[in-house]
């Protein structure tokens, strides 16, 4: 039941790193509770709800929800620019978007869908989810016009900085092989 | 410190008249936190008689004499903007003492506002790989033992102003703001995964918030970390603040402030993480070949002269300096200050007590001779880690990595006694 953690040096703090015996604190979560909370899309797609949604509406629920924050285009507005930047990171004017930076299609459906559309985060359902995703994802000629994403289709996606990121040294022995095999 | 008479008038705006006479009777002259008043008692007859004062309250206020507050801003050179377009807001540094940020003066950063968070209806979840999940609410946390600890939260954003260009209007607020040290109090990460039965094989731990955009962070499940970590109920005493969390926080000393999650409502123990939009896209370092640093997560040796710093003024003779040093590595070890543009160093003194991952004061005496010049500070922590300078870092990281930044902030010292934003 209880795990074993490091030992750690002073007296006292070993005392109190231990749960008292017998004492209960809490209630144990229920697995339909846990699933309503449990929203964390991975690269590997886990995480990711059943559902679909193409480009094209897309491109409606965008206008609708997005634009005005990002521009009609994603070129930017009062917040993120989310279009174009490819081929800057390297100048002294970097531009950071979902096409020029995000390593992953799966963190674009988790943020969305966690923090967006600012102003009522979590109205979107996973269909239009997917859509609004794909339409960005379009919009940086990462996936074409007719496209339809779903979770394996997101999960699939190979993004354009996929191997820009270099993780720190000190961190490596706790990624798994597959991570830490580049660069 | 000068006595200093109320307010004439409701215009509490500096002269130069008044300042020279600040400059001509004092010896500090830099002081920030005072506003200055056109009449100087000059004469212990000119104190104005003793009045009786307000009744006792149940809360206290400031002096109306003092003027603290933060400012906001939204990216590099956007500052002092409308809080609605604001991203964070800064610690006036150069204006406090000691060591201790005052509550209210903590820096302030959110990513979609700051909840109203009941705590009657606020539930931790804790779950993932564990032998069990469980539902946790701040009054379970109150019955469990309890630490306490000072420690300071660092944006990692803090210093992103002194990248690309130097702008000699710029503060040490404008420059450091993103620094504060607390008390914080609450229960140990360790003692939480304990009671879930936290696979041991789980290396990364999620923990995510209860603000609008759900902000989450993967975190290292480091030895250090699961030593250090805590779930924080309390700061200085009191309960957090709404915007430091309230009810319940993650803190985990020593590393960027992102991972310190606020409103915390989630923690999850999994095999590898998870890679949200702020541990990807946002909170990375650019580097000039284009790779970005990830998981760059400890906030390195850092220190800065509070005073005198950029945009105050000094006069020839005696000038004190005094200022703040910290490290996510430990405590800090040495703070060395160079008064003649980094030829020559002298060690300052620490004020006791200098702890650990927490803001430790520093001051060295000066004799100012008149003459232009730079000063600069440098701090070495206790495993040897040693501040360096902007051009080192810059040499090592480019321009472009907007986070991170830990050089040597110079100040320039004109002939006319200004203090000013310097880069090199």
């Amino acid at each position: 039941m209880r795990c074993r953690e490091p030992i750690i040096v002073a007296g006292l703090a070993a005392l109190l790193a231990t749960p008292a015996l017998g004492q209960e604190f809490g209630r144990e979560a229920t697995l339909e509770e846990i699933a309503l909370w449990d929203v964390d899309a991975r690269p590997d797609g886990s995480g990711l709800p059943p559902g679909r949604g193409s480009v094209a509406d897309g491109r409606e629920l965008y206008a609708t929800h997005c634009a005005a924050c990002h521009g009609e285009k994603g070129e930017g507005g009062p917040n993120d620019r989310l279009v174009g930047g490819h081929g800057s990171l390297d100048s002294s004017t970097p531009v950071k978007t979902v096409g020029s930076y995000w390593p992953y299609a799966t963190t674009l459906y988790d943020y969305i869908h966690r923090a967006m559309p600012y102003f009522d985060p979590g109205s979107l359902t996973p269909d239009e989810t997917y859509a609004v995703a794909a339409y960005i994802l379009n919009m940086n000629g990462i996936v074409p016009d007719d496209a339809e994403l779903d979770a394996a289709g997101m999960a699939a996606i190979e993004m354009p900085n996929r191997h820009g990121f270099i993780p720190e040294p000190e961190f490596a022995p706790l990624l798994p092989e597959a991570t830490k095999a580049r660069d | 410190m000068n006595k200093l008479s109320p307010p004439a008038s409701a215009a509490g705006e500096e002269s130069a008249l008044s300042r020279r006479k600040l400059l001509s009777i004092g010896s500090g002259s830099v002081a920030g936190g005072l506003v200055a008043h056109p009449a100087i008692a000059g004469s212990l007859a000119d104190v104005p008689p003793r009045a009786v004062g307000d009744p006792v309250g149940a809360t206290s206020e400031r002096s109306t004499f003092v003027d603290l507050a933060r400012i906001t801003e939204a990216t590099p050179g956007k500052r002092n903007v409308d809080p609605l377009d604001a991203i964070n807001s800064k610690t006036p540094l150069h204006k406090l003492d000691g060591t201790i940020t005052p509550s209210d003066l903590h820096y302030e950063r959110s990513h979609s506002g700051i909840p109203a968070l009941d705590p009657k209806t606020h539930r931790l979840l804790v779950h993932g790989m564990s032998a069990r999940s469980l539902v946790l609410d701040v009054g379970d946390l109150r019955r469990m033992p309890s630490i306490s600890r000072m420690a300071f939260i660092e944006c990692s954003g803090n210093g992103w102003e002194n990248w690309k260009n130097d702008d000699d209007t710029l503060t040490v607020q404008h420059t450091h703001g993103l620094v504060s040290t607390h008390e914080w109090t609450g229960v140990r990460l360790s003692y939480i995964a304990g009671l879930v039965g936290r696979d041991p094989s789980s290396r990364w731990m999620l923990a995510e918030g209860g603000d609008a955009s759900g902000m989450a962070r993967s975190i290292p499940m480091t030895e250090e970390i699961l030593g250090e970590a805590m779930i924080a109920y309390a700061q200085n005493g009191e309960p957090l603040r709404p915007a430091h969390g309230y009810p319940m926080r993650l803190l985990v000393p020593g590393w960027e402030g992102n991972l310190s999650v606020k409103w915390l409502r989630r923690l999850r123990f999994g095999d590898r993480p998870f890679y949200t939009r702020w541990e990807t896209s946002r909170y990375t370092s650019l580097m000039p070949d284009g790779k970005a640093r990830q998981f760059q997560l400890r906030q390195e040796v850092n220190s800065v002269i509070t005073s005198p710093s950029g945009m105050m003024e000094i006069a020839p003779g005696y000038n004190r300096i005094t200022g703040l040093a910290w490290s996510g590595h430990g405590a800090i070890s040495k703070v060395e200050i160079s008064t003649d543009a980094g030829r020559t160093w002298q060690e300052a003194r620490l004020n006791a007590p200098v702890l650990p991952k927490a803001q430790a004061r520093f001051q060295l005496n000066w004799h100012w001779d008149g003459k232009p010049t730079f000063i600069t500070s440098r701090a070495t922590d206790e495993k040897g880690h040693v501040q360096p300078t902007r051009e080192a870092l810059i040499g090592q990281m480019g321009k472009n990595a907007l986070f991170h930044y830990n050089g040597q902030q110079i100040w320039r010292v004109n002939a006319e006694g200004s203090v000013r934003h310097a880069l090199s």
